[in-house]
């Protein structure tokens, strides 16, 4: 059973007696430990996906099943409970507090989850290793790099172990170098066995991924399959 | 996330806005110490009316007055007795429920004189030493009358210090204590021996005033000497009658001021006065009819006596009292409630300057019971806050009262003032956190994290 299931979802906007139909019948699944990037212009419906595929919106039509549950009728705590510990959120301007220093910001995850403090701090250490910034730990998100911001961020977005990431144009922010750094970690994270899903515009950056997926006016437009294209390694 | 966290992440907040969370706290701040001081000034307030009733003898003190017959015994009228001897031992013996009786047989009238000096007493008493309890005095010099006084009707006096004042010089004015314990005086002409002297009898007010006076005398008062008559403070008439109080024994007064009156060749038996003091405020009610029982016997059933007490002076003070604090109450309430206002204007701020924040702690896993429980509870610790500078800043405050008005009744903060005040304050964060908390609460994740 694949880790993500989509069945023919759907999302309908309107706007005063116009339909916009951000997503239209998409069909999808994602299998534990892929790499995965959605690739589209912007308005092509990505976005939504990744809100629908991420808990963050209920889609219209169609059904979800995340790790073996059906996300149908949950209710908002429910889904916040499911976003803290199966998801984690990589954004393009990095979302870290300003008030809390790195180790906080990467704690703030497991505050909601109610770990222990001794354990979240341990816990946010271990994963500020992961992300090579373990001396940054009591900086301030605005005394560091965007790099060094965007690896907090993805620490906190390992931190509880979620089963699958979702990052929304990580790069976006950055210089191409320190954006290369960063994909760079996504596909070390990815051979460390997690699930990557990389929401982008920019066709370069999908191409990192085994796997890609092109959405266009809210449709699967195409899609790259490594089994298919040969490319399959394992 | 739990309560500890919400609140350490509540403190860190208003730690980060030091200046506009202090701001936001003044309203709070001075709602809850114009209270708590409020209530202090009108605790000294009751404290200065209560001393003052005291003065007249206490709330269990009840007076057993003279009446008209009623119109149904009005043919009884001349055989009606009067308040006699007879009533006093007759409510010794068979009115248990009331502890203390005092006789008093008054003349009215009355100059005493000592050498070429006079005074008016407020009232010259033939008493027993009951009356001692019943009116609350102290002899400070000497001794009050003996067993032998009475029974020998011997010309004794003991006197209050205004008499003394008077007769031979206030401390004030001569620069030491006089005692005139043992000196003559007269009185109405009769030769009396003072054996006794009263304390000084003064209210905190008076008291303080005088001490006031001592460190800043007043400006020297122009032109010849002359009394000025009565200042008209507060309850000030109650403690010039006690400290101008002269008490002889009861016989004395009988034998020597009212040997030509009276029928059947005895002194008019008839007592102006009698005092008594019930055991208990609880048995008031019983006590009177107890005391009436016995008196209806002693009077033949003619109904030419009443009681009076203290209760519509008490409730007099108390109603006073209680407009008083309600109209403070409410004032410093209003000011509670815009505290609130401001507390809400300033969490509505915070949340639009944090929607991103909001959103982002949505994605990681924040339910909305989390962002309503951390935006009520950083407006609780505003309010919270202002409410423990306020209590602080109450003591400064009556401090502040207490240096400014020395000579008047010190104001007493209460705790359950404190206690209400805070309380109101805590209340008043709830409520102010509510609206904006549901905002939050209510804020959908992907426009609060795409939000500029």
């Amino acid at each position: 059973m694949a880790l993500v299931e989509l069945r023919n979802i759907s999302k309908i906007y309107y706007v005063g007696d116009e339909e916009i139909r951000a997503l239209d019948d998409i069909t999808l699944d994602i299998q534990s430990g892929e790499f995965i990037s959605i690739i589209g212009p912007s308005g092509s419906g990505k976005s939504t996906l990744m809100h629908i595929l991420g808990c963050l919106d209920s889609p219209t039509k169609g059904t979800i099943q995340l790790d073996g549950t059906l996300l149908h009728n949950a209710s908002p705590a429910q889904l916040a409970a499911f976003r803290n510990r199966k998801i984690g959120f990589v954004f393009q301007f990095f979302n870290l507090l300003p008030k809390l220093n790195v180790l906080q910001n990467i704690e703030l995850p497991m505050v909601y989850s109610s770990v222990p403090a001794r354990e979240r701090k341990e816990r946010a250490l271990n994963a500020l290793k992961m992300v090579g910034m373990d001396n940054r730990a009591k900086h301030r998100p605005l005394q560091l790099s965007g790099g060094q911001q965007q690896r907090a961020a993805i620490a906190r977005a390992l931190v509880n172990n979620p089963r699958i990431v979702f990052a929304d144009e990580p790069t976006g922010n950055l210089d191409s170098r320190t954006g290369e750094a960063i994909l760079d970690l996504f596909l070390q994270l990815s051979r460390e066995g997690r699930t990557i899903v990389l929401v982008t515009h920019d066709p370069e950056i999908a191409a990192v991924t085994p796997r890609r997926i092109e959405i266009r006016d809210g449709k699967i437009a195409k899609t790259l399959d490594p089994k298919l294209a040969g490319l399959e390694t394992k | 996330m739990n309560l500890l966290n919400a609140i350490l992440v509540g403190l860190k907040e208003v730690w980060a806005h030091k200046f506009r969370s202090l701001l936001t706290m003044l309203g709070i701040v001075l709602g809850v110490s114009s209270l708590v001081a409020l209530a202090a000034v009108l605790n000294g307030m009751e404290n200065g009316m209560k001393e003052a009733l005291i003065a007249l003898g206490g709330l269990d003190k009840v007076l057993l007055q003279d009446q008209e017959v009623p119109p149904a015994q009005e043919h009884l009228a001349d055989q009606a007795p009067g308040r006699t001897m007879n009533d006093v031992y007759a409510l010794q013996q068979c009115a248990p429920l009331i502890k203390l009786i005092s006789p008093e047989m008054a003349l009215r009238g009355v100059i005493m004189t000592r050498g070429d000096k006079s005074v008016r007493p407020s009232e010259l008493v033939g008493v027993w030493p009951a009356v001692l309890d019943m009116n609350l005095h102290q002899v400070q010099y000497g001794r009050f009358f003996t067993t032998l006084d009475e029974e020998r009707a011997n010309n004794v006096v003991v006197i209050g210090t205004g008499i003394r004042d008077d007769l031979f010089g206030s401390p004030e004015d001569v620069g030491r204590e006089i005692v005139p314990l043992g000196d003559a005086i007269s009185i109405n002409g009769q030769p009396f021996t003072i054996v006794g002297m009263f304390t000084r009898y003064e209210s905190e007010e008076d008291k303080k005033m005088r001490e006031y006076e001592k460190t800043h005398p007043p400006a020297t008062l122009k032109g010849p000497a002359r009394r000025r008559g009565w200042s008209g403070r507060r309850g000030s008439w109650a403690f010039w009658r006690k400290n101008y109080t002269a008490y002889i024994p009861l016989n004395a007064m009988w034998l020597r001021f009212r040997a030509a009156s009276g029928a059947n060749d005895t002194p008019d038996p008839t007592l102006t006065d009698i005092d008594l003091k019930v055991a208990s405020l609880n048995v008031l009610e019983p006590a009177l009819q107890q005391a009436r029982n016995v008196l209806m016997i002693t009077h033949k059933g003619i109904e030419d006596f009443t009681f009076g007490t203290q209760e519509d002076a008490v409730e007099n003070i108390n109603s006073a009292m209680r407009n008083a604090r309600m109209s403070g109450g409410i004032i410093a309430a209003i000011s509670l409630i815009v505290g609130g206002i401001g507390i809400m204007n300033i969490m509505l701020a915070s949340i639009t300057e944090r929607i991103r924040e909001i959103g982002l702690r949505k994605a990681i896993g924040a339910n909305n019971a989390s962002i309503f429980l951390q935006i009520l509870v950083e407006s609780v610790v505003i309010a919270v806050l202002g409410g423990v500078l306020g209590l602080a800043a109450s003591y400064a405050l009556v401090y502040l009262l207490t240096v400014l008005t020395p000579t008047q009744n010190s104001p007493v903060i209460s705790w359950s003032a404190m206690l209400i005040s805070f309380a109101f304050s805590a209340f008043v964060g709830v409520l102010a956190g509510l609206y904006p908390a549901i905002k939050a609460a209510k804020l959908d994740p992907i426009q609060a994290l795409r939000f500029e």
